[in-house]
């Protein structure tokens, strides 16, 4: 019976480890990207450390195999956030079928023009445009 | 016994494939940003390697290396867009 089990765990979590793969690769834009990413292989690599937690059946390893997907599911997100703001930040150009981008306007992008104009003054960096203006006085 | 053929010969050559697609991403991303996030996919699809092995080879003691990848990754991840978004500054 647990042979089952660990065999049904394993192939749903190579199944989505591949989805997430073919995902990175055929994704159009870097957001879209950053979010097949994380939810694929997170899903794929939690089924793969269950399975490894009803394989070996002892407490210390179920702990430790809890322990690296608790890890997982809190560090994923933090760190799909942080790639995606940076980038965002750098003007990493969104696909070009987008539909909206709420940001938009309230951080200077480049291609946007005169609209930001008066924005780039207050928004990318407050405190980099305090250091500009200390720099100059 | 079966399980440890089907993980070996079915469950790692998915997983290494896989790696594979995101090598070719890492390979030919655009922006440094894709490169970024495909080497925190590439580490997190090591750790489920590492996991299959430490089945296969019944040998537990795997899961301590793929809990100190992980912390690696997020903290791989945190330096690269942390230096990412600094790079813009100047």
């Amino acid at each position: 019976m647990t042979d089952y089990i660990i065999i049904f765990l394993a192939t749903f979590g190579a199944a989505f480890v591949l989805l997430a793969a073919v995902g990175i690769l055929r994704m159009p834009d870097l957001y879209l990207r950053i979010s097949v990413t994380t939810k694929g292989a997170t899903l794929g690599i939690g089924l793969i450390l269950l399975c490894v937690a009803v394989y070996f059946g002892e407490a210390s390893i179920t702990t430790r195999a809890l322990a690296i997907i608790f890890f997982l599911l809190l560090t994923a997100p933090v760190g799909a956030h942080l790639i995606g703001r940076a980038s965002y930040f750098v003007n990493t150009p969104l696909w070009k079928n987008s539909v909206m981008d709420d940001l938009k306007g309230k951080y200077s992008r480049s291609t946007e023009g005169s609209s930001s104009e008066e924005s780039d003054g207050e928004i990318t960096k407050p405190e980099s445009d305090e250091d500009e203006h200390q720099i100059k006085k | 016994m079966i399980v440890y053929d089907y993980l070996y010969y079915i469950i790692l050559p998915v997983l290494a494939f896989s790696a594979l697609l995101i090598f070719i991403r890492f390979l030919k991303g655009p922006s440094l940003s894709d490169r970024v996030v495909a080497l925190d996919l590439l580490i997190t699809t090591g750790i489920g390697m590492i996991a299959i092995y430490s089945i296969v080879t019944d040998q537990p003691t795997f899961l301590d290396i793929a809990m100190i990848l992980a912390l690696i990754a997020f903290l791989g991840t945190v330096a690269f867009a942390y230096y990412i978004e600094k790079r813009k500054r100047k």
